[in-house]
């Protein structure tokens, strides 16, 4: 339990951080701000962070390669494009039909980039993650386009850069969602683990390769469609939390996941409190903090790492 | 017993196996010789059910890989690919352990422990069990994941090459380990092999591929001929004997 000590110290000065900062200081309707701002707003960073991180090592074990992450799989791109007809198309739609869309797209997505990754050559580990930059490249460029035509680019803005400050009681809820497949994923983190020895191997074990497979992918799928609709997307949270772990404790997802969930969520949280200190009391998007330091960190990991050789 | 019939296989418009009928008994090591490209990985990967053959039947110990629910075929037959280069960060006591999944499925018990410590002490890997499988050698991994083969408590273990990247030191002592297992765990090993002597010096039987088909069968005595092996390889050969083994050289 002692080494779990220091992980959870440090999220609780964060969490007790991000429910002291703001613009509005605390006065007699203190409880009052702490329920509709300032908890709403933690949860949902700590929430978002730990989807993204728990989508990312998904993501990881099914192409086997450290460096690729959702939004190295045109997920979030694919899932802007179904917004953006949503958008144009039935404005009135509930958001739970525009998450599902958004889902779907976001695995139409992924599904295309994994026909384009099975062409490939695996010698080289950084093949699949640039050509998911590529790829969501592309996607990105047409919704760009698509929203130009249209008159809305604010709309796509706010879910290319994501950032918490609209975050109330009320409009982040969905992302408790994140929880429960959380869970799911704990469920099946052994499956998920052997998914990552390959498929030869994870076959020869008895796993259902293709339904283990499709049912990480829907996961992932469904928490980008989260984050996106609620926050808007966030780079590299997927890629530096898996890889933190792996690197400290190893691959085992049964023993590490709830570990991932917890750094993604420290992550996306301090990126969040950093953001609202550094021009205070103005606030930079939390979307834009981690690019920088995520960036960083990748840069690290592809000095350090070969990534992971395909077998 | 392992019983192929008429087994044909194509990779998209490419035939890679034209008719396998054979019939590999229990017990002992049956090794796959062959020139490059003769179809030996293909056939390991149709008798384990992980390549759905165009047309024929496998039946292993009188079941259907491709019909019996996942986990009992995983409890009939194991497969080790070709090289598993992959660079995991998983423990190898954890690898090991994934041998026990078709048995356990999650929920591992006080056999598992016993059969993985079984693995790890078979394979001389109980000082390594606490280390990263992404810190050992190449030798020390081959036989981390032999050993996660042998733990999944198969009848039949099926081995693709488990000697390559091996010095010849190691690639010996793995084969020793093998026949020891193949004797006292009445195991019985499928094992495709490149270096003919390690067929002549350890496997019971031998089977001889070429393009797709099988030329010989037999006992590694009696399969292991000048003439077999030039029709086999397309180069010439001398057998020679040495302490009461055969050895053969290319000429």
């Amino acid at each position: 339990m002692r080494r779990w000590l220091f992980p959870l110290a440090a999220l609780a000065g964060l969490i007790a951080l991000s429910l002291s900062l703001g613009a509005a200081s605390f006065g007699e309707d203190a409880g009052w701000l702490l329920m509709v701002s300032r908890l709403p707003r933690t949860a949902a960073a700590l929430l978002a962070g730990a989807g993204l991180a728990l989508a990312g090592v998904v993501v990881q074990q099914v192409v086997q390669n450290r460096l690729v992450e959702p939004s190295l799989t045109g997920a979030p791109e694919a899932a802007m494009l179904g917004l953006l007809a949503v958008t144009l198309l039935a404005p009135g739609l509930a958001v739970a039909g525009k998450m599902l869309i958004a889902a779907g797209c976001a695995l139409a997505g992924m599904a295309g980039y994994l026909a384009l990754a099975a062409r490939l050559p695996r010698e080289d580990p950084m093949l699949l993650p640039i050509v998911g930059m590529v790829y969501g490249g592309i996607l990105g460029a047409i919704g760009v386009w698509a929203a130009w035509s249209a008159d809305l680019m604010q709309y796509l803005g706010a879910w290319r850069l994501g950032e918490f400050s609209g975050v109330m009681q009320g409009r982040y809820e969905w992302l408790w969602a994140i929880a429960a497949l959380a869970g799911l994923l704990y469920v099946i983190a052994d499956r998920i683990t052997i998914l990552g020895l390959g498929e030869a191997q994870a076959r020869s074990l008895g796993l259902d390769y293709a339904q283990t497979r499709a049912l990480g992918l829907v996961v992932v799928s469904v928490i980008t469609a989260l984050v996106l609709v609620t926050v808007g997307a966030f780079p590299f949270v997927g890629l530096v939390a898996p890889n933190l772990v792996a690197r400290w404790r190893g691959d085992n997802l049964r023993a590490n996941l709830p570990l991932i969930a917890l750094g993604g969520g420290a992550l996306l949280l301090a990126a969040d409190v950093i953001g609202r200190l550094i021009r205070y009391p103005f606030e930079i998007p939390a979307a834009t903090v981690i690019a920088v330091f995520g960036a960083g960190v990748f840069l690290w990991l592809l000095h350090a790492a070969p990534g992971r050789r395909h077998g | 017993m392992i019983e192929i019939a008429d087994l044909h296989y194509s990779a998209g418009h490419t035939p890679i196996l034209h008719g396998i009928t054979t019939t590999l008994e229990r017990g002992g090591i049956t090794a796959l010789i062959g020139p490059n490209g003769a179809g030996k990985s293909t056939l390991l990967h149709c008798i384990s059910g992980l390549e759905k053959p165009s047309s024929g039947s496998v039946r292993i110990d009188g079941i259907d890989p491709f019909t019996v629910p996942h986990r009992q075929r995983a409890r009939t037959v194991a497969l080790l690919q070709q090289s598993p280069a992959l660079v995991s960060r998983l423990k190898v006591r954890e690898l090991v352990g994934f041998g026990r999944w078709p048995h356990h499925q999650g929920r591992p018990g006080p056999e598992d422990a016993a059969q993985i410590d079984r693995a790890l002490t078979a394979f001389a890997l109980d000082d390594l069990a606490g280390r990263s499988i992404d810190t050992l050698s190449g030798g020390q991994r081959q036989r981390a994941f032999i050993a996660m083969t042998y733990a999944q408590d198969t009848p039949w273990m099926l081995l693709d090459e488990p000697l390559n990247a091996l010095d010849p030191r190691h690639a010996r002592d793995l084969m020793a380990r093998l026949h020891a297992l193949s004797r006292d765990d009445k195991r019985s090993i499928v094992i495709v092999l490149h270096d003919i002597n390690a067929a002549a010096g350890w496997a019971d039987h031998i089977v001889a591929m070429k393009d797709g088909r099988i030329l010989a069968q037999d006992s590694s005595a009696a399969l292991l001929t000048p003439e077999v092996l030039r029709e086999v390889f397309d180069t010439p050969f001398d057998l020679l004997h040495h302490k009461g083994r055969p050895v053969v050289v290319a000429r």
